[in-house]
């Protein structure tokens, strides 16, 4: 190893070390540590430990407030989730699968209204009128449909540019064996898509459970709120409570983390064959 | 919703009768049309119907229930209003300073990160790490962090006699702020795109130019530079489709304020709903549209030309 290559690993190492606790650690631990104090000391906003850890107490404290309005609301966002990200996967997957193996002059109509949907901002209040209409405003299928067609796009995109890769010779073989168009694709095509159905999976149900705008509009002033309207919501209530304000943001985390970790590599793959090269 | 929904219950009766179908034309027949179905009934109802409509709407006074034609005097009232026009040009430099950094820092970082350097692993793991966090978590952890009299950043800043400015409550700096937390949010998406652009580069490639002799900064220049385009020009459309319809974080840090100073039109919208001007809303809506594509076309075809030309 020469000298200048051991000053880039090393130096420049720990400097971007250090760089990166200031940067991105000092905030989290803040969180932390502002959801660990008692309402006086939180209050206070400073970087300091709590003289006393009240970590448990906290946790108590937000998730009975408003007789467990956290439990529901964090249910309501697992259904939400799970919900929209599976009509996602399964309708995307199949216009991706379709859009790229079958050359019609459909295709260039239907990838223009990809690309279309991708960039075009949503119109908010009109698709309130529509949910009214279909009588789903305000509910939590209402909801569930427009994330899931919010999110289609994007997924479609990874579904077409993932299905190039597949040689079509297994298709072959599988209509030789006597599969059938659906056995072709829920049989044979879907489970070899796996690597980017779960960056679909990660990347989308992180979008829904983190999404704060839409719930704001399609669900205003509801009973049963999903947790990052309860968090907007629960600021209000708690002004001169810091500690219980930040534990809520801290319990908002952790869903997300525990799936980053787990599919952290799968992440990064199904990125680079889809964002990059689609 | 039952009929967005229920399509993929349905099987094609033919498929077991008849012979495996082979050829040009039985090939064509096992990829169906109908799987086109589901997601396009969902596309029409929620996003086609909203947008077509949104055009009838925003030349309209609307309550939802009640709908008067009133021409373009939504679009009039929209720029007369001194701070509705604040917010369209807060629009454009909200998108533009996220993205431009967001490109910036992304390849900085990706370049240090495909590096031989120590703590890769976690370097890369904290950089992504605030992409999950909930966007309003976030407002709200910075609008503490950077609060102007208690905030440890300005107490930080008084310990070093540095001047502590306000954050989020000086207006030349509201919005600059709140961009700066999106950066913050959201560059580990860029990194990691750039990262995975890095890689994909062939490795003879850095071979023959250190054998020819390049240094570092002609090989970034030379090299890395221009096959990393793809990459560049899917961080940049990215981050200024976020940019331009962004309103989660500024909500949550100065919801527009101080004043109308950080309002962006996706801000305005929200404003004009919740005081019930739906007409007004919509119309705000069209001139996101209008803004977004306006930005988007050009950015992208001069992406794609630059990417034909290599």
């Amino acid at each position: 190893m020469t000298f200048r290559r051991w000053i880039r690993k090393y130096l420049i190492g720990i400097i971007a070390i250090l760089v990166s606790i200031v940067v991105f650690l000092v905030p989290f631990a803040f969180v932390i540590l502002q959801a660990a104090k008692d309402p006086r000391e939180a209050g206070l906003v400073t970087f300091s430990l709590p003289t006393e850890w009240q970590l448990w107490e906290n946790f108590i404290a937000v998730v009975s407030a408003n007789d467990y309005n956290f439990v529901l609301a964090l249910f309501n966002s697992v259904v939400l989730t799970v919900a929209s990200v599976t009509i996602m996967v399964v309708f995307a997957a199949m216009v991706g699968y379709v859009l790229q193996r079958k050359r019609t002059k459909l295709n260039a109509y239907i990838n223009f209204l990809v690309l279309a949907a991708l960039i075009v901002p949503p119109a908010v209040l009109p698709t309130i009128w529509v949910l009214q209409g279909v009588g789903l405003f305000k509910t939590l299928p209402g909801l569930i449909l427009v994330e899931a067609t919010f999110g289609l796009a994007f997924c479609i995109l990874l579904f077409r540019a993932f299905v190039a890769t597949i040689p079509k010779e297994l298709d072959e073989a599988a209509i030789i064996d006597g599969a059938g168009p659906i056995r072709l694709f829920f049989g044979v095509v879907l489970p070899l898509l796996k690597p980017v159905i779960v960056t679909v999976i990660v990347v989308q149900a992180v979008n829904v459970f983190s999404n704060f705008q839409n719930p704001l509009y399609f669900l205003p002033g509801s009973d049963t709120p999903t947790v990052q309207l309860a968090l907007y919501n629960y600021q209000s209530q708690t002004v001169s409570q810091f500690n219980l304000l930040f534990m809520y943001v801290l319990l908002v985390t952790i869903p997300p983390l525990i799936m980053y970790i787990f599919f952290n590599r799968q992440i990064v793959a199904g990125m680079t064959s889809g964002a990059v090269k689609g | 919703m039952t009929t967005a929904v229920a399509p993929t219950g349905a099987a094609p009766p033919a498929s077991r009768t008849s012979k495996p179908p082979m050829g040009r034309k039985g090939m064509k027949s096992m990829y169906p049309s109908w799987f086109y179905i589901p997601a396009a009934v969902l596309f029409i109802i929620f996003f086609a119907v909203p947008t077509f409509s949104s055009f009838y709407f925003s030349l309209t006074r609307w309550t939802l229930f009640d709908v008067q034609f009133i021409g373009f005097d939504n679009f009039i009232a929209f720029f007369q209003e001194p701070q509705l026009v604040t917010a369209f040009i807060n629009t454009f430099i909200y998108g533009f300073v996220t993205s431009a950094s967001k490109v910036v820092l992304g390849l900085a970082l990706a370049l240090l990160l495909t590096g031989p350097i120590l703590g890769r692993g976690y370097l890369r793991g904290v950089i992504f790490f605030p992409v999950l966090v909930s966007t309003i978590g976030v407002g709200f952890t910075f609008k503490a962090l950077l609060d102007p009299f208690h905030g440890i950043v300005n107490n930080v800043l008084g310990f070093m006699n540095l001047p502590q400015p306000g954050w989020y409550t000086d207006p030349n700096l509201a919005l600059l702020t709140v961009a700066a937390v999106d950066v913050w949010k959201g560059v580990g998406i860029a990194t990691l795109i750039f990262m995975a652009g890095i890689v994909a580069i062939p490795h003879e490639y850095f071979e023959a130019a250190r054998m020819d002799g390049a240094g570092a900064w002609s090989v970034f220049r030379n090299i890395t530079l221009p096959l990393v385009r793809p990459a560049t020009a899917t961080v940049i459309i990215l981050s200024l489709i976020g940019g331009l319809r962004s309103f989660d974080l500024i909500w949550a840090i100065t919801k527009g304020g101080p004043g109308f100073t950080s309002d962006v039109i996706a801000s305005v919208i929200y404003k004009q709903y919740q005081a019930g001007f739906f007409g007004l809303s919509t119309a705000g809506n069209v001139i996101l549209f209008i803004v977004v594509i306006a930005v988007m076309v050009p950015v992208s075809l001069f992406l794609n030309r630059k990417q034909d030309e290599l």
